[in-house]
């Protein structure tokens, strides 16, 4: 029930649109007593009486009243869509909102297609709930209210009979849901694996096609369907069963009315009439029963999706700003870790033990190190993906967790090794982080990532669709735009992450100058795995296992560690050797 | 995504373009289709029907009952008998409840096992539909039309037609009911169904687009949704939470808007049923009445009539009902059949032929290849491989290297020209029998949303534990996954975070060496790894290629040297082939691109 008082709580912002949809309930019932009424004054007074004028205005204001009744039915849907959409867009934003705002831990541990189902169908759930669901039940409980006053005044000893049952059924609605609620639970979920696993095929068509796996493909996914198949059925089971035995309940009670009425009319306590007049406003009651025993459905599997919906809201980013966070300033880029160790979320093993380094403004610094030996984790601290589990990073002296994420992340740019571009133009992509920058620094900034000229060899240039329904770029391509996307930012502190590995050589020449004409002045952190482009780095940190085992400069490794130089001079063999050149494992794309 | 820019955000998501073409009811194809889908159940519907069946006539039975109790048992104060039929009805009334709730659940049956199965199907035409047609519509589409289309089919197919059919049954009987009594007065009621007939054909006209765009609407959040829920990191990097908010708000709205708009159109169409019902009770009052006042009919009649004309009515209502899930089922459905019709633009030749088990030896015939029409990919490119051979593929950026290899799969066909493996045109072949023998390693090392050890097997499902083990052996990948907490049971999350890009491609060649493909293609992947992981991925790299053809769009120089023959090809062709040492004695492009990279390693 909490979380149904929650998802009501949405409504309070059209609470006037609400309480409007309220009262064409009212006048639609109110209305709804009068047409029997005039109907029989038009046979009494119009036709028995032969007063045809009378019956004309009778007739010209049944029509009327049928149109005013029509107006308020229309006013009634309008008014309880219009708001049950509106909460649904709230709630999409809101789950939009808190995604973007969920800290990257969150993103690695949820699958897209469960976000993706959530925002969807569980929404939807949720629509229904605070449009016409509660609009119904409202309405079903108001008139059986009514009807068990009437009863009640007509005759309170039947009356009591008669709704005996009811608060039996009151109890088996809530045992009802308890029961169900878990089911549909498990439905909304399998309905997201649904998704998920719909997701992941279409994105590894190629590999399914490749393989020539598309019936086992099938079966993976019919599988999955067929779950929420079974688990739906049983829902349905128990769904199907609620609402026609709440009808029973209501008919139970009437024919125990007629029962013990009889008897009571047969003891001569109570006319014929009375019995008869009783039971006709007790039939009245069966229709709200009814309906009252399917929304009561519909209220549960609303609670198992908002409960669903408000697991996202209720997550707390991992980093999170400080109330008082301040703006950063605009900064030099000295950055600093000090005692740095980070562990992954729910892991236990460490990824960085007690990391100290400092890059001072205009440095660029090389990390160097095998798979897993915590570099990425190094760089995904500095723009806050991640919060460090013990010490602290400094950016120009000042503590990155007391400054707001924005501005910290807006002097920070970054190529990621996973160059995901969107299904936009390509001017969208490079201007993505600087909405509304000026067509030359646009080109200036492909200029500057060597992808001028390959965007201009499509007919329609910067104007080109990439990503599903666009070209498809190459590897290297993707890497270019990337690039000059994070080069538009003009970044105090640059974050390169392989970011030159898969261009042609030719390019990645033509890169590295304009890395090294863009590098100076900023401070870069950089991960190659290639020696050649750590060469001229300021300070090189040779990490393993989440510690720094040896730093300085190149030449002073060579000479220092035995580690640094048994990667120096593998590499130069391999490229020496057999191998030969550089090719650097990236070569001609 | 995208922020305002970037014209049409609107439509484009979409097949064809939707119009709103006429005011037909309904596509009779369409609903065709739907009911075809209710055969497989005609025994469940059948009985679904019967206890429908039953419970109409407890509805009748129980009204009779209550008489009785009323003018028999009371009026003659008969308690013993009352007591009876008090029994008999409350029987009667847990009949009535059994048929209901079984009625209901069947239905709901039916409706889950074809909504199952339209996604079962949808997703299979998935598989089947070629890579050409990927490239013009967006994940997040294709997603909501499993989810979300077919989604609205379901209330349709359950519940929808049954109901139709009893409206319309009950519909019958009242028309001829209401005709024995009055046939003057009948026909005067049915004056006002071609008011009905107008509103239905106007709401119809107005909904079928306003239903589509919601259909549209839907699709187009569901897919700006998908993309940013994926590129979530970029979008933090470069801090434009509030830019994809903002377009995202914007399709939110749209979705609002137009979904308040459609209902609207039913919300204005529904209570026509009840003024029209009015309306007729009017005229048979008014009419009625007078013939009634000059003796021509008597007044029981009329006041019965009135009764009829609610009765006759009420089906109508319901009708009206099912009409606007109707429209939004339509719009479901057409979208989904379109899909579900749109041809595989590579598909089995009638007489393919199973491909028998392959040698290896691949010809390349004056292939020309486009993928938009008069801009040629590929031009003239011949190619011969004897089995056993590799063929480095190497050249610049959207030379066409990728294009040759996914054309040796078949993943699109050749515009003209042609390809033969063992001599036969791939065209003449069964495609899957083809790939069957083929193994791939994409460029960018993808893995499924599963374990280490099912992603390996993904080529050959059936291949046994100590086969995954051995293939991951010969793939240099044994080591780090047995170092891993849970082993081969490690699973791979979503875009294979948890493992870096050199074990990804080690686990990607491990899947190619289990399936023992006769055939090789090989995407060299291009982000570069840590030395030693390139150390294991040569030597893996050498394992893989033995003894099989193979294409290898090729990255490493170790990979070019040792290839049997290298292509050089740009803009479409190829520009040089021949071995290492001869393309460098030939002095051409090759040995620049050769020196090159060589003195940049330096």
């Amino acid at each position: 029930m909490k979380t149904i008082w929650r998802i009501v709580t949405w409504m309070k912002p059209y609470v006037t649109r609400e309480v409007l949809a309220y009262v064409t309930v009212l006048v639609i019932n109110a209305l709804r007593v009068l047409t029997p009424q005039i109907i029989r004054r038009m046979v009494d007074e119009g036709i028995e009486a032969a007063n045809f004028g009378w019956l004309g205005i009778l007739s010209l204001a049944l029509i009327g009243l049928s149109i005013l009744q029509g107006v308020f039915h229309f006013l009634q849907g309008y008014l309880t869509e219009w708001v049950s959409q509106h909460v649904a867009y709230d709630f999409r934003n809101a789950l939009y909102r808190k995604l973007q705002g969920l800290s990257f831990s969150y993103h690695d541990r949820s699958q897209t297609g469960q976000l993706l189902s959530r925002a969807t169908s569980d929404v939807d759930r949720l629509r229904f709930l605070t449009g016409r669901g509660l609009l119904g039940l409202v309405d079903a409980g108001l008139l059986f209210l009514t009807t068990a006053i009437v009863l009640l005044r007509m005759n309170a000893e039947l009356a009591l009979i008669a709704l005996a049952l009811a608060p039996l059924t009151f109890y088996l609605a809530t045992l009802f849901s308890k029961r169900v609620r878990p089911l549909f639970r498990e439905s909304q979920n399998k309905m997201g694996e649904v998704a998920t696993k719909l997701q992941d095929n279409l994105v590894g068509l190629r590999i399914v096609k490749g393989f020539a796996q598309e019936p086992a493909e099938v079966v993976r996914f019919a599988t999955v369907n067929e779950e929420v198949f079974n688990l739906n059925v049983r829902a349905a089971q128990e769904r199907t069963f609620f609402s026609p035995f709440m009808s029973l309940i209501a008919n139970l009670g009437a024919v125990l009315v007629l029962w013990y009425g009889g008897s009571l009319v047969i003891r001569g306590s109570i006319t014929l009439g009375e019995l008869v007049a009783f039971n006709s406003y007790l039939l009245q009651l069966i229709g709200p029963m009814r309906r009252m025993g399917f929304l009561t459905a519909s209220l549960s599997q609303a609670e198992a999706s908002g409960e669903r919906v408000f697991e996202i809201l209720d997550a707390e980013s991992e980093v999170k700003e400080s109330a008082e966070a301040k703006p950063l300033p605009p900064v030099q880029g000295h950055v600093t870790f000090d005692h740095v160790s980070f562990r992954y979320f729910g892991s236990s093993a460490p990824v960085l033990s007690d990391i100290s380094l400092e890059a001072k403004p205009g440095q660029v610094i090389a990390l160097l190190g095998a798979t897993g030996s915590g570099k990425s984790t190094i760089i995904n601290l500095i723009p806050r993906f991640y919060d460090v589990t013990e010490g602290r990073i400094l950016v120009d002296g000042i503590d990155i967790r007391d400054v707001t994420l924005q501005s910290l992340r807006r002097q920070i740019g970054i190529v990621l090794q996973e160059t995901s571009l969107f299904a936009a133009s390509i001017r969208e992509n490079i201007s993505f982080g600087r909405p509304g920058t000026t067509e030359e620094e646009v080109v200036h900034a492909a200029q500057s990532a060597a992808a001028h000229d390959f965007i201009m060899s499509f007919p329609d240039g910067y104007n080109t669709l990439v990503g599903e329904r666009g070209v498809t770029l190459s590897g290297g391509q993707r890497q270019r735009i990337a690039i000059a996307r994070a080069l538009l930012m003009d970044p105090r502190i640059l974050i390169l992450d392989d970011s030159t590995s898969s261009v042609d050589a030719e390019t990645e020449r033509l890169i590295q100058q304009a890395l090294d004409r863009l590098m100076a002045g900023r401070t870069s952190f950089v991960i190659a795995q290639r020696l050649s482009s750590v060469r001229n780095a300021d300070l090189i940190l040779l990490l393993d296992r989440g510690r720094i085992v040896a730093q300085g400069q190149h030449e002073e490794l060579l000479r220092e560690s035995g580690l640094y130089a048994d990667i120096f001079y593998s590499q130069i063999e391999r490229r020496a050797g057999a191998d030969g050149i550089a090719v650097p494992a990236g070569g001609q794309a | 995504m995208m922020h305002g820019f970037g014209g049409g955000g609107g439509g484009r998501g979409m097949l064809h373009h939707y119009q709103d073409t006429d005011g037909a009811f309904f596509d009779p194809k369409v609903a065709k289709r739907l009911v075809g889908y209710l055969q497989p159940h005609w025994h469940r519907m059948g009985l679904a029907a019967l206890f429908m069946l039953a419970s109409t006539a407890t509805k009748l039975v129980t009204p009779y009952l209550t008489k009785q109790i009323i003018d028999v048992y009371i009026a003659n104060s008969d308690l013993h008998g009352l007591l009876l039929i008090s029994l008999i009805a409350a029987a009667v009334y847990v009949v009535e409840f059994y048929s209901n709730w079984k009625e209901s659940y069947l239905l709901s049956w039916v409706g889950q096992r074809i909504l199952n199965k339209m996604r079962v199907q949808l997703f299979e035409h998935y598989q089947r539909l070629s890579l050409s047609f990927y490239s013009k519509i967006e994940t997040g589409t294709l997603i909501s039309r499993v989810l979300s289309d077919v989604g609205v089919l379901n209330e349709l197919i359950s519940s929808g037609f049954i109901n139709m059919i009893s409206d319309v049954l009950f519909l019958v009987g009242t028309v001829v009911v209401m005709l024995t009594i009055s046939w003057r007065l009948a026909l005067l009621t049915f004056a006002v169904l071609p008011l009905m007939v107008l509103a239905t054909y106007l709401f119809s006209r107005k909904a079928k687009g306003a239903y589509r765009q919601t259909r549209v609407a839907v699709g187009e959040l569901t897919g700006d949704l998908a993309e940013n829920l994926s590129n979530m990191r970029v979008v933090q990097a470069f801090v434009q939470e509030d830019s994809t908010h903002k377009h995202f708000e914007t399709l939110n709205r749209t979705n609002r808007e137009v979904n308040i708009r459609a209902m609207m159109l039913s919300f204005i169409f529904m209570p026509t049923a009840d003024v029209l019902n009015v309306l007729a009770t009017t005229i048979v009052l008014w009419f009625g009445g007078r013939w009634a006042a000059a003796d021509e009919l008597t007044l029981g009649v009329v006041v019965a009539f009135v009764t009829y004309v609610t009765r006759f009515f009420q089906p109508i209502q319901d009708l009206s009902q099912i009409y606007t899930t109707f429209q939004a089922a339509m719009a479901g459905g057409e979208r989904v059949f379109d899909l579900l019709d749109t041809p595989p633009s590579v598909q089995d030749a009638p007489d393919a032929i199973p491909m028998p088990t392959i040698e290896g030896h691949i010809e390349l015939c004056n292939v020309r290849f486009e993928y938009e029409p008069g801009v040629p990919v590929l031009d003239d490119v011949s190619l011969d491989v004897t089995p056993g051979q590799t063929i480095a593929l190497v050249g610049p950026t959207g030379a066409g290297k990728t294009t040759i290899t996914s054309l040796c799969c078949r993943f699109y066909d050749v515009t003209e020209g042609c390809i033969k493996v063992d001599g036969h045109d791939l065209r003449d072949v069964q495609v899957r029998s083809l790939r069957a023998q083929m193994g791939m390693v994409p460029q960018e090392p993808f893995l499924l949303q599963a374990t280490i050890a099912e992603n390996i097997r993904f080529s050959r499902p059936d291949a046994s534990e100590e086969e995954v083990r051995e293939a991951a052996r010969l793939a240099n990948a044994d080591e780090f996954i047995s170092k891993l907490p849970a082993g081969y049971d490690t699973p791979v999350m979503e875009g294979s975070s948890n493992l870096s890009q050199g074990q990804r491609q080690l686990i990607c060649f491990a899947r190619a060496i289990l399936s023992q493909p006769r055939i090789l293609i090989l995407d060299e992947a291009t982000s570069s790894v840590d030395t030693r992981t390139e150390v294991l991925i040569q030597d893996a790299l050498r394992n893989l290629l033995k003894g099989r053809t193979s294409l290898v769009v090729a990255h490493r120089l170790s990979t070019i040297r040792e290839a049997d023959q290298i292509c050089f090809i740009d803009q479409g062709k190829i520009q040089e082939r021949g071995t290492h040492e001869e393309l460098l004695a030939l002095g051409g492009r090759y040995a620049a691109l050769y020196r090159q990279q060589f003195a940049q390693a330096e």
